[in-house]
């Protein structure tokens, strides 16, 4: 299991004993431990430095686990998937400089898909702050714009209380990062001071119901619908509103689509169910959402891969928007029914409100009727090469419902959410906002800490795989039983597609034939190997990478010619999708 | 057997314009810029200025000024915001600003609102008396002078600095500063949350 230090277990045991959980806090570094866990923290994901020892040393002492990663964005990814899993905020640590500009890459993935997360950050003492000392950077300065609020820790008495409010900050309202910067002689100075409980700085407001008056106005304009629709985004699972959301859709009958981060919020094998719209969303809830008279949008913040051009997205429809961030009501798509709240609780309202069941037969009909026709599917030639679509299926119909899927970021993070079927919120790991290769291998290992009981399976692309691949080390120190797939095309495959595409084919930096053995190199770092190339050996060898007990890598070598479809080019109209090459040039 | 082909597949008939506002698909609808004058109070920590021009620049709001300084209780310190976007835009900013941690209460303050910016004026010193006379058109004071050069503090609107610049450009302006608007409701309106 993780870590606290290098000791033998025995003599850990004696500390614990020693180091009764209630010892006084002597100094700041303390304190700070003292806060973590107050706040309930589990495990801590980072990498030692200079300045941040004093707080590692005080965490020889904590039962909080820490891991140690082998980079520090992989710091930052593994406390973002731990809090995507949870629900509750992961924490990341790292020291000033070098440490510090590594989690940047995972902070801001967290922040863009409002994750909850805290990270921790040694800093230069006080005295040399802004001297340009060894491995000082303006961390605050750095991270400002991609935290909810990044705090500088001024004095040992009160840097508990500065991690007690950030805790809280990163879990409260709409979720997200916060961090906290630590200076060394803050951390190194004496105080007896107790951290106080968690709780949200004082300017933090937050509204949990909606209107009344506004839920009666909305809910009559949903019932008044012709073509209604529900847009379930990740604000659903984050507030934990799912179940609220499938007694919602299936009482008053309406189809749900949901965004990509919303992909689990409602169950995609239900028959209301169109799965998920956007740029590579499938064609049905594409039609559905350019069509609708009126969306019921809920925790979505309209990002432009999920609208394509705004002027085109769902152009008839009249919005009711329920968001817990008053200002992402309206910022890219105009709310006619603002709805403040959180969504479990103004799921609730709206559900009490509805004067009826809307009568549209006929609409859920023509939804239907979409289904058909335009399946998700693909060509399976029973010779080679391997489809990927195919080894993704193959694995969802292997694996229990609460299977998690971690992903990096490309075509194959695309056929992951298209091609599992996924049943269960909290399921679906995978960087949106940020777009962020490498997120998979660390966001795999902070997910498998944060549910041992579920299987974790990691669809990477042999692009991004690359990019964090250290972490395997840390899977392999760790024995976490994770299963990870590099769909290998050779290539950045995304890249290539839109080259192919929109740049007459110039393949510029997009090709990678000098892409290692994967399954060779899992076996270096100590995780097992597999080598996949032929569709009759894909349950074979998923199989037995799942009984394998511990991490693995299947090097699955796929048809590299395959692209993501359906397809709604950049800033496109939703409902002109693709499904094919030729379909490109008609648009 | 795959469905219709793009173009002929079942289409809406709106159309939205770049703000994402339902519009008449056949009139071409924009909003157009208006000034508005945001008033903030905020914690009064380090930083705090810095993350709120950031905010401003990261998300591309026309800013025209920000000025900033402490208020009666020594916790608080107070902003005043002139920007110039489309009423989608001002909404967004205030709603944004609002986020903001240190941000204790936004509010755009009225049309009629007391707005006074200060200009230190630096001019040629050969006609001293001339600059006096223009000075005192302005409501204006001479602050320094010296052989060389005389400085002039003027308080007013924005429109008012403005002309007393151009006025005085006939004493040959070497440096002009301008603090940007300060502004309070009129009344007993006030921005306290707790009042
Ligand atoms: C850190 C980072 N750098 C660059 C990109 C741009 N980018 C987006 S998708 C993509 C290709 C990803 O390639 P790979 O991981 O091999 O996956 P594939 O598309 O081949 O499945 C690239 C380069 C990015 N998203 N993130």
């Amino acid at each position: 299991m993780s870590e606290r230090a290098s000791v033998p277990a025995d003599e850990e045991g004696d500390e614990q004993t020693e180091t009764s959980d209630q010892a006084p806090v002597t100094t700041g570094a303390q304190s700070v431990v003292r806060a973590l866990e107050n706040a309930g923290a589990e495990y801590i994901f980072g990498v030692q430095g200079g300045a941040i020892m004093p707080v590692y040393d005080a965490l020889y002492d904590s039962d909080i686990n820490h891991v140690t990663m082998a980079h520090e964005q992989g710091a930052s990814h593994a406390a973002d998937a731990y809090g995507i899993v949870t629900g509750d905020p992961g924490v990341c640590f790292a020291t000033s400089g070098p440490g510090a500009t590594n989690l940047v890459t995972g902070i801001a993935d967290a922040n863009m898909d409002s994750d909850p997360m805290i990270a921790l950050t040694g800093q230069v003492p006080t005295e040399f702050v802004g001297n340009d000392a060894f491995q000082e950077t303006d961390t605050v300065g750095i991270t400002q714009p991609v935290t909810k609020e990044s705090y500088f820790a001024a004095d040992s008495d009160t840097v508990g209380d500065n991690v007690s409010e950030a805790f809280a900050l990163a879990d409260a309202g709409r979720q997200g990062p916060t961090l906290v910067d630590l200076p060394k002689d803050v951390t190194q100075g004496e105080t007896d001071i107790e951290p106080a409980a968690p709780k949200t700085p004082d300017t933090y407001d937050v509204q949990e119901e909606a209107d009344d008056a506004a839920v009666q106005e909305a809910a009559e304009a949903l019932a008044a619908a012709d073509r209604p629709v529900i847009l379930s985004g990740g604000g659903v699972i984050k507030a934990d509103a799912s179940s609220a959301l499938r007694e919602f859709a299936i009482e008053y009958e309406i189809p749900v689509i949901t965004t990509m981060p919303g992909i689990g919020s409602f169950p995609e094998d239900h028959e209301l169910s169109l799965e998920w719209a956007g740029m590579h969303g499938t064609g049905y809830a594409n039609m559905a959402i350019s069509n609708t008279d009126c969306l019921l949008a809920i925790g979505t913040r309209f990002d432009d891969r999920l609208t394509g051009g705004v002027d085109s997205f769902a152009p008839d429809a009249e919005v009711i928007h329920v968001d817990i961030d008053p200002a992402e009501i309206s910022k890219n798509i105009f709310a006619e029914y603002p709805l403040i709240g959180d969504a479990r609780k103004v799921l609730r309202q709206l559900f009490d409100a509805m004067p009826r069941v809307p009568d549209v037969d006929e609409w859920r009909e023509q939804c239907q009727t979409w289904k058909s026709e335009y399946p998700m599917t693909y060509e399976t030639p029973d010779d080679e090469p391997l489809k990927p679509q195919y080894v993704v299926e193959t694995f969802s119909d292997l694996t229990p419902d609460d299977t998690i899927v971690c992903t990096g970021v490309g075509q194959h993070q695309m056929w992951a959410s298209q091609f599992w079927e996924y049943t269960e919120p909290r399921t679906w790991v995978s960087s949106h906002g940020l777009g962020t290769m490498g997120y998979g291998v660390p966001a795999a290992i902070g997910a498998k800490l944060a549910a041992p009981d579920q299987e974790v399976v990691c669809f990477d692309g042999d692009g991004s795989f690359l990019m964090t691949v250290q972490g395997l080390s840390v899977a392999v120190r760790e024995q976490l039983d994770i299963t990870y797939v590099v769909l290998n095309n050779e290539a950045v495959g995304m890249v290539r597609q839109w080259q192919d595409g929109f740049y007459e084919g110039r393949r510029m930096a997009s090709e990678y034939p000098w892409i290692p053995q994967f399954d060779k190199l899992a076996e270096a770092f100590g995780a097992r190997g597999f080598r996949l190339e032929a569709q009759e050996d894909v349950e074979e060898t998923i199989q037995a990478a799942r009984e394998y007990d511990g991490p693995s890598v299947i090097d699955a070598h796929i048809d590299p010619g395959e692209n993501v479809f359906p397809m709604v080019p950049s800033g496109g109209d939703n409902g002109q999708f693709a499904l094919e090459e030729d379909h490109l040039e008609m648009l | 057997m795959p469905g219709p082909a793009p173009p002929e597949r079942m289409r809406p008939k709106g159309r939205r314009n770049s703000q994402g506002i339902r519009v008449d698909p056949e009139a071409e609808v924009t909003h157009e810029p208006r000034q508005a004058v945001l008033s903030a109070l905020v914690k009064h920590k380090p930083g705090v200025l810095s993350e709120v021009s950031a905010l401003f620049s990261r998300r591309q709001f026309n800013i025209e000024s920000l000025t900033v300084g402490p208020t009666v209780d020594s916790d608080t310190a107070r902003m005043t915001i002139l920007i110039e976007e489309p009423e989608p835009g001002i909404d967004q900013a205030k709603k944004q600003l609002r986020k903001l941690v240190p941000v204790i209460e936004v509010t755009e303050l009225d049309p009629t609102a007391v707005r006074r910016e200060l200009a230190l004026i630096k001019v040629g010193g050969e006609k001293p008396d001339d600059v006096n006379a223009v000075a005192e058109m302005y409501d204006g004071q001479a602050v320094d002078a010296s052989t060389d050069s005389v400085t002039v503090e003027i308080t007013g609107s924005k429109q008012k600095i403005d002309a007393a610049v151009e006025a005085f450009k006939q004493f040959d302006v070497q440096e002009v500063v301008r603090t940007g608007a300060a502004a309070l409701e009129r009344g007993p309106t006030t921005l306290n949350k707790h009042d």
